[in-house]
């Protein structure tokens, strides 16, 4: 297999509340010998936020990131299914719409910036799967992860809108997803089929609306739990903050204790490889999960 | 591959009049693959049981009336195949009402909730209308194609009975109230814009609680898109002043700050200047669990010490939104 190499947009949680998702992700492609080059220019993509306020300053920095992975000449990948869905969304409106593409330039031609739309956008997960392959994947697990019932959380913004994602998640069925539960089985860990994997956890209102974002966490939380899943596993570290950093106060409104680890795709990835327990950094989770590490090796 | 297939189909059964409790009879059939889950419905009522009911009519894709989901998946019996959802449902297909808690009689539900939703946005063009006109109100092509997609909608509910938000929060209007809202608001004929943008300006009912799900998108059997347009009426909110500042829409603007500032979103900023600082009580408990697991770091919120990453030609993202900006809150 000839070199992967991608261009990493690390998104703004991997860079402050969950700094484990951005090492076990960089462990991971070491591991794999996946050569990573992080655009350290990037911006936040609006989180779907600042698309609520200004739309067209969302499009112009989000066209602005794509610049910096187009002058490397390498695929964007994402680790977080909000950065991912936001950037695709620019690049199809900038991709079909020239009229767009034009004021958009226009404004970038300030800062001598051009978008041409010449790489494709990726998430970690798809790249992994698609492009490294699940068998390559298996002939380096060191530690099987057949210890574990492991829940897959989809997170919308990687399988909806599906004709968006298309071209970029292998086809994936956003009612019948198969991507994190074959990962699961080529880590030789159970993925643990329940009901809501690929609802939404409620993450994007937690603020004005936190009775709705705790009770759709819960319900994915505690369908999960329900079917005898040790840990929950996602590509999203917004689905991770909500069920992870929230569980309690979900627990509370719910009316059911939960103690549910949810991992970052990547970390669980780097458990299976082998990868250190600082790289792996389930210390930086607030639902306890450190105990997982000692456990896989058992 | 066979031309039919012999399968078996699960459907929801359930009386509001005589039974306690809904369940779930199985029938078997021969399905042809040029057959539509409206055809598998028809069959369930005609070879098997004739109590079987639901609602249909035009057949065409047209009234609405059919929508139901499949193993949880919101369709529009009329116009889907029945071979590819058993292609994509391994087989099994499980027939229920688009909202098993509004179940009337079988596949019927009571829709009065879409109905009152939809009507409060005034779903209808508000103009004082001259009886004898000169001439006719003329719409341009481009003022045509700005409502064209969403005036495609045929109320069938799919999307309003896929929202998550709508099953939490029942005053939610839901995502085809305000398709309807977007697609007379930019109506050029329209007067009662402003109005519709108060209406889904306000918290719980309106364009704020969306969950970002994408769900309605998914759903839409006209392909319309209607998560665009609640972004377009957001939007809206701010180009036409109709904004107030409250927690949600500061989240919205507070990117701004943050990403003018540092490139990144600053996570404990944005809550502080959404939540104001007297908000900030409800957050305290998250605040220290995050410290503790080392998830975010003392300095963090406070004003003066900025512990912030930096993204790298950050003059660029600043020059980008003084000139790019259009809203103001």
């Amino acid at each position: 297999m000839s070199q992967l190499k991608y261009a990493l947009f690390t998104g703004c949680t991997a860079k402050q509340s969950t700094p484990e998702l951005l090492s076990s992700t960089l462990a991971v492609a070491d591991k794999l010998g996946i050569e990573i080059t992080i655009l350290e220019e990037a911006s936040c993509c609006g989180a779907s936020h600042l698309q609520d306020f200004d739309e067209f300053l969302a499009h112009v920095l989000n066209a602005r990131n794509i610049c910096y992975a187009e002058k490397l000449g390498l695929t964007m990948i994402t680790i977080c299914n909000t950065c991912q869905l936001n950037s695709a969304m620019t690049k199809h409106a900038l991709d079909t719409n020239p009229e767009l593409k034009a004021r958009v330039n226009e404004k970038l031609a300030e800062v001598g910036l051009e978008y041409k739309g010449t790489v494709e956008i990726k998430h970690f997960l798809y790249t992994l799967i698609d492009e490294y392959g699940l068998e390559n994947i298996k002939d380096k697990v060191k530690v099987p992860l057949s210890n574990f019932n492991i829940a897959p959380f989809y997170g919308c913004h990687n399988i909806r809108p599906s004709e968006l994602h298309h071209g970029s998640n292998n086809g994936e069925n956003p009612y019948v997803p198969t991507s994190l539960d074959s990962l699961i089985d080529a880590l030789e860990g159970h993925p643990v089929d329940y009901d809501h994997k690929n609802k939404c956890c409620g993450f994007h209102v937690e603020l004005q609306a936190n009775h709705t974002s705790e009770v759709l966490a819960g319900n994915a939380m505690i369908d999960a739990v329900d079917n005898n899943a040790d840990m929950m596993v996602t590509p999203c570290p917004l689905c991770h903050l909500k069920m992870d950093t929230y569980q309690d106060d979900v627990g509370k409104v719910i009316g059911r204790d939960i103690e549910l680890p949810v991992l970052h795709m990547p970390q669980m990835v780097a458990l299976a490889l082998g990868c250190t327990e600082e790289e792996i950094g389930l210390n930086f989770h607030v639902a306890k999960a450190t105990q997982l590490f000692s456990e896989a090796q058992a | 591959m066979s031309e039919t297939r012999k399968v078996t189909i699960k459907a929801f059964r359930f009386n509001a009049e005589t039974d306690y409790l809904p369940y779930y009879k199985s029938y078997e059939m021969e399905i042809g693959k040029d057959e539509l889950i409206l055809d598998v419905m028809n069959r369930i009522k005609w070879e098997h049981d004739g109590s079987f009911s639901y609602r249909r009519s035009c057949r065409h894709g047209i009234c609405g009336a059919c929508a139901i989901k499949v193993n949880g998946r919101a369709t529009l019996a009329c116009k889907q195949n029945a071979m590819e959802l058993l292609d994509l449902f391994n087989n099994e297909l499980v027939l229920e009402p688009q909202s098993t808690k509004r179940a009337v009689k079988d596949m019927i539900i009571d829709k009065s909730d879409f109905w009152e939703k939809h009507a409060a946005v005034k779903p209808y063009v508000v103009a004082d209308i001259d009886p004898h006109p000169e001439h006719e109100t003329k719409q341009s092509i481009e003022e045509f194609n700005n409502f064209l997609d969403s005036d495609l909608c045929i109320q069938c509910g799919a999307c309003h009975y896929s929202c998550p938000a709508l099953e939490v929060n029942e005053e939610y209007f839901g995502p085809a109230a305000f398709v309807a809202a977007y697609r007379f608001t930019v109506d050029t004929r329209d007067n009662a814009g402003k109005e519709r943008l108060e209406l889904t300006a306000q918290p719980a009912q309106g364009v704020w609680d969306c969950v970002k799900c994408f769900e309605c998108a998914e759903a839409c059997p006209k392909e319309i898109n209607p998560i665009e347009k609640i972004t377009k009426l957001h939007n809206m909110q701010f180009e036409q002043k109709v904004a107030r500042s409250n927690v949600a829409t500061r989240h919205a603007e507070g990117f701004v700050r943050s990403i003018r500032k540092h490139g990144f979103l600053d996570e404990a900023d944005i809550v502080v200047y959404s939540e104001g600082y007297l908000g900030m009580y409800k957050h305290l408990k998250t605040a220290v669990k995050m410290l503790k697991a080392g998830k975010i770091h003392w300095q963090d919120g406070i004003p003066f010490i900025d512990n912030m990453p930096k993204i790298k030609n950050l003059d660029e993202v600043k020059k980008l939104i003084d000139i790019s900006m259009t809203n103001k809150l």
